[in-house]
């Protein structure tokens, strides 16, 4: 007699959609996997998740994850995960997205909403690549990797993104691969109980487009890639958190800080100023309806 | 002995990306020789005594085709079910 | 259902444009705005950063106007009435998110107070050359509804109805002021608050297993939902089915166009507002809008003074424009004068909805300033021949 069990991850899913379009191996599912745990472990309410997601392949997650979710457009779920958060507070708003969407187009409001501090988990998956649109360059391809629009080998500097937010002021900043799955799901789970700006870089493969050009192999070769090379170094500087296309993956959890976070440094500086005078927003901000 | 836990695969939702079959700690799995409807070659258990249910399969699945549950203690040994 | 008495400002004011417009925000029930600073639009969202914290709301003032523009739409789903201000080089990059709002189907409503362009162009001066711009602007097929006040009393006035035509048909609206009437101070009434109709936000009433989010009935708009109320909702810019999901066919495509376009196009002639005076006889009609339209009131009142019959159309809804209204006019009368501050942009709709049964004489101005009224009165007595 068998315990009759489901999938851990089932519930969050749109079963009605799947299978998904994410190519054999790619790693945004596994990272969903994490997800889904870390949901459950955290004890979050599940109705007050919200998932909001930009334009790529990672920016699919919203359609598949049964919360309220959001397929905006390209670089601006964060500003969109702002608005949402702000007008209904009691909402555990993630921002699931990829590296050229978050780090490229999106770069603007990814650094203003870790200035701010705003109470939003992002979750960035990092395949190094712009993969939806056929496999361009993004600010994080590693140099000399062959892109399509860069066919000769990348030959820029490419963003070190736990550096990038650490600077522009995120409280909770780490990096896994899609191979260490126990390791993110701990990191989203601290994440969910964390107040304030957190991100979640995750490197994952796109064996589709970023491994097959620069002859890396599969999806479970690049696995086996990560197994090899990381090197967990929790609290490493992150101006040590560079990317090659070879070298080692420095992964860990590496900024975990206090600092007031948006609305309450907000609030603080309102009630200062206007004493009784100032008006909660969440008093009147959901009353547009008759309900 | 019996197994301590059991696999449970969707077989339909299979891409063989071969994450599974790599990471069961106890080598559990390998890839089939059969087809699914898509073309893929789905996992199958080929030491069902070994598993222990830790579900790193099911963590690491990018399809969400398969995961692991522990099963109650004492129950014989058991193929693992494949579903749809 | 009547305006929430925290936002209402009931009394008799000394306000610019600008100043009222924010006012009509709050009475329509606002309460989350985000802006980006630019002339001449910035009171708006300086007076709302200042009001709203004593009545309750948010003011976000976003690093640029993609987020600003996508931000108000979060927090429409997010539960609030929203909105974000801007003019011509901000207008021009809100674009991509008006028309994420009306594929989402998201209620708010854009304020363009405008000035002179193209590019940078007269920051600080008048100009109505984003009327086209506010119906084409963003890609693809879509209708909009715009508005064009020509008073302070009307950005108030205006305001509130263009929130509740953005919550009636779930759709952006364009708020078309222009720097002038933003800048000129007049005395503008605000009603007591039960005098002051608003529109709620169409909120399904079905069940969490019944509820489609892009499911319609009768007048093709679907109910909304919130995030956070267990609905478990997709919202995807993606051409999407009555689930809300991905569905990239033609078929799809086909059904849902035509909907976005056939709720607000069977609804123009609830939604058009026009003033119309002395048509019946008329040889001449002058249309006109926003500021443009009190300077063409003193050409018609001297083109009177001459003996001559002209007639006075008013829009205060732009966009539907009023083909039908138009059409039913060019067949009594001789010719339609269009005084814009702009090279001819409604009066090409004009023209086009005349079908050539009477002549159309554009009165063009580059902006920067308002016409003359002679120079109206010119094309007027030109038109008269």
């Amino acid at each position: 007699m068998s315990v009759a069990t489901i999938n851990p991850v089932e519930p969050f899913l749109r079963s009605d959609r799947m299978p998904h379009i994410w190519c054999p191996g790619c790693g945004i599912g596994t990272t969903v996997n994490c997800f889904a745990r870390a949901i459950v472990d955290s004890k979050i309410d599940l109705n007050t998740v919200s998932v909001v997601s930009g334009i790529g392949c990672t920016g699919r997650v919203a359609g598949y994850v049964k919360f309220d979710s959001f397929h905006t457009t390209h670089g601006r779920a964060i500003p969109f995960a702002t608005g949402l958060k702000l007008a209904n507070p009691k909402l555990n708003v993630v921002v699931y997205s990829g590296d050229g969407d978050l780090s490229a187009i999106g770069g603007n409001h990814l650094i203003h909403a870790a200035r701010r501090n705003l109470d939003i988990k992002v979750v960035c998956v990092n395949n190094l690549i712009y993969a939806m649109t056929g496999g361009q360059t993004a600010p994080t391809t590693p140099e000399h990797a062959l892109t399509s629009t860069s066919p000769y080998g990348a030959a820029e500097p490419s963003f070190n993104l736990p550096h990038l937010v650490e600077a522009a002021g995120a409280v909770y900043v780490a990096r896994w691969t899609t191979f260490h799955v126990r390791q993110l799901t701990r990191s989203m789970q601290e994440m969910f109980a964390k107040k304030g700006f957190c991100f979640i870089e995750i490197i994952s493969p796109c064996p589709t487009l970023y491994q097959r050009r620069n002859k890396m192999g599969d999806g479970l070769d690049t696995m086996k890639f990560y197994k090899e090379v990381s090197k967990v170094k929790n609290g490493a500087p992150t101006s040590e958190l560079g990317l090659s296309m070879t070298g080692e993956i420095t992964v860990g959890k590496f900024v975990d800080r206090d600092r007031p976070d948006y609305e309450t440094m907000q609030r603080a500086q309102l009630v200062q100023t206007l004493g009784d005078r100032y008006v909660d927003p969440t008093e009147t901000t959901c009353s547009c309806s008759d309900m | 002995m019996a197994a301590k836990g059991r696999v449970s695969i969707i077989v339909e939702r299979c891409k063989a990306c071969g994450f599974c079959v790599e990471f069961c700690p106890t080598k559990v799995l390998a890839l089939s020789s059969a087809f699914n409807s898509k073309g893929y070659h789905p996992p199958h258990v080929v030491n069902g005594e070994k598993c222990s249910g830790c579900d790193l399969c099911g963590m690491y699945c990018p399809d969400f085709a398969i995961y692991g549950f522990k099963t109650k203690d004492g129950e014989a040994k058991k193929e693992a079910e494949n579903e749809g | 259902m009547k305006a929430d008495p925290r936002g209402v400002l009931t009394g008799t004011h000394f306000i610019d444009g600008d100043h009222a417009c924010c006012e009509g925000a709050l009475a329509a029930g606002v309460r989350f705005a985000a802006g980006y600073p630019i002339t001449p639009s910035t009171e708006v969202v300086e007076r709302f950063a200042s009001r709203v914290p004593t009545v309750g709301g948010v003011f976000i003032q976003m690093e640029d106007e993609l987020a600003a523009s996508i931000a108000l739409q979060g927090a429409v789903w997010g539960g609030a009435k929203a909105f974000t201000v801007t003019s011509g080089p901000g207008f021009s990059l809100m674009m991509e998110h008006i028309g994420y709002a009306v594929m989402t189907e998201t209620p708010c409503v854009f304020v363009n107070v405008q000035r002179g362009g193209p590019s940078t162009g007269l920051p600080t001066l008048p100009a109505q050359a984003d009327m086209m711009q506010a119906r084409w602007g963003s890609h693809g097929d879509y209708e909009i509804i715009a508005l064009s006040p020509n008073s302070p009393q009307e950005c108030f006035d205006l305001t509130v109805h263009a929130f509740n035509l953005s919550e009636q048909y779930r759709v952006p609206v364009m708020f078309m002021m222009d720097e002038v009437v933003g800048h000129m101070t007049e005395k503008v009434v605000i009603p007591p608050a039960d005098q002051i109709d608003v529109v709620p936000r169409r909120h399904t009433k079905k069940s969490v297993e019944d509820y489609l989010p892009y499911a319609t009935n009768g007048d093709g708009v679907p109910e909304m939902a919130h995030a956070g109320e267990g609905y478990k909702f997709h919202v995807t810019g993606l051409t999407h089915d009555e689930h809300g999901y991905p569905n990239m066919t033609p078929p799809t495509q086909d059904k849902l166009l035509r909907r976005l376009q056939s709720k607000i196009l069977n609804a123009a002639e609830q939604i058009a507002l026009n003033e119309e005076k002395d048509l019946e006889d008329a040889d001449v009609v002058v249309v006109s809008y926003g500021i443009t339209s009190r300077v063409a009131q003193r050409a018609i009142d001297m083109a009177h003074e001459r003996g001559l019959k002209v007639g006075k159309f008013r829009m205060k809804t732009v966009w539907p424009f009023p083909d039908k209204r138009i059409r039913e006019i060019a067949t009594h009368v001789k010719a339609f004068v269009v005084p814009e501050l702009n090279l001819g942009q409604m009066s090409r709709e004009v023209e086009r909805a005349v079908g050539g049964r009477a002549k159309t004489f554009g009165v063009p101005h580059a902006g920067g300033s308002v016409h003359r009224p002679q120079d109206i009165l010119k094309v007027i007595l030109e038109a008269a021949r």
